[in-house]
């Protein structure tokens, strides 16, 4: 009798372990689930906090003028990065941010708007030139050699690719985030393709705001 | 008072209001956009076009995904199934007018031609609008006061 009181004991006190076990497993998981998992899931942060983009370059914009991020500090500065060859997101970006200097009024002056080429082989200061007559005067279209475009884009950790199409042409997948920077060239904010108006607005009011 | 967009018919296949956007200066390349119906019950293919302000017509997809732009060229015509309805529209499938031979201003009109596979050639006729319009210009005011 005793014996079998014994085996009752070890099988209680197994199926405890086991379940006990299993409660710390799925805790586990979901602990982990919800501080590394897609739910919460963060960009990678430097030390200081913020992203490190926005280091040097040296490009020529469409008046024919050298240029550095020393150009731009001292005021906020909203970069993008495209090219004219783009039927719609690059007029399109060019357009809405002709739009928010125009409802930003005065304070519009307190901002660098800068656009750069990824495709500097067709786009020229000259054509750059012409192509910015279209837009807010203060947006400031910068292109460079090849080499010296390679170098921006990665000073901003901005993506870029040719890529060939039909009868010989090519066109370039692109980074299609505005990324706005402070006086001192510091990061302060991306605004993505798809944000809307205001909110776009809004990001640009803060880093006016400083 | 309802503005009746431009239709233009050939066969099965019905195009609704064809319209591009302006083009900022020296710009080689533009847009068009329309909705295109397939009243019939075969499937039918757009498989190539024409205009009389471009070298080239050519039919992509504008993608923005995790923030990067990619447009991809429709191979092999863009199909438009019985009964279907396929839109043309921004940041989705548009038509590309390469090599521009002259900037498009809005207001503007645009003639052009498209080729479907059974339905044949249909001459149409964009509107333009301007830079960063998203949907058609309104069409002019005709047959008005009648």
């Amino acid at each position: 009798m005793s014996s079998t009181l014994k085996i009752i004991r070890w099988i209680a006190f197994g199926l405890i372990t086991v379940l006990l076990l299993q409660i710390g497993f799925f805790a586990w998981h979901w602990y982990r689930g919800e501080t590394s998992g897609s739910r919460f899931a963060q960009p990678i942060i430097t030390t200081t906090g913020v992203p490190d983009v926005g280091g040097p370059f040296s490009l020529v914009n469409h008046r024919g003028e050298r240029v550095t991020q020393d150009t731009f500090k001292g005021k906020p500065t909203v970069y993008f990065f495209g090219f004219t060859h783009c039927p719609e997101v690059c007029p399109t970006t060019l357009f809405e941010m002709t739009q928010h200097l125009k409802d930003l009024g005065p304070d519009a002056d307190r901002l660098n708007v800068v656009f750069v080429t990824v495709d500097p082989e067709r786009d020229t200061p000259e054509l750059l030139k012409t192509y910015m007559e279209s837009f807010d005067p203060r947006i400031v279209a910068l292109t460079g050699t090849p080499e010296e475009v390679t170098a921006a884009t990665k000073a901003f950790r901005v993506a870029y690719r040719k890529v060939p199409t039909e009868g010989g042409n090519y066109t370039m997948e692109h980074s299609a985030s505005v990324i706005v920077t402070d006086a001192q060239g510091g990061f302060v904010s991306l605004i993505d393709y798809h944000e809307d108006k205001a909110t776009a607005l809004a990001k640009l009011k803060r880093a006016i705001r400083g | 008072m309802a503005q009746v967009a431009e239709t233009y018919r050939a066969g099965a296949i019905v195009v609704e209001a064809p319209w591009s956007r302006a083009t900022p200066g020296g710009a080689k390349v533009g847009s068009g956009y329309m909705r295109i119906k397939n009243t019939g019950s075969e499937p039918d293919r757009l498989v190539g076009g024409s205009t009389t302000v471009a070298e080239r017509f050519e039919v992509h997809r504008s993608t923005v995904v995790e923030g990067v732009a990619r447009m991809e060229p429709v191979t092999g015509g863009l199909e438009i199934g019985p009964g279907q309805t396929v839109e043309l529209k921004p940041g989705a499938l548009h038509a590309m007018l390469v090599n521009l031979r002259q900037g498009l201003n809005p207001g503007d009109t645009v003639k052009g031609m498209l080729i479907f596979e059974k339905a044949g050639v249909l001459k149409i006729e964009y509107r333009v609008g301007g830079i960063g319009a998203q949907a058609a210009p309104a069409a002019a005011n005709v047959h008005q006061g009648h």
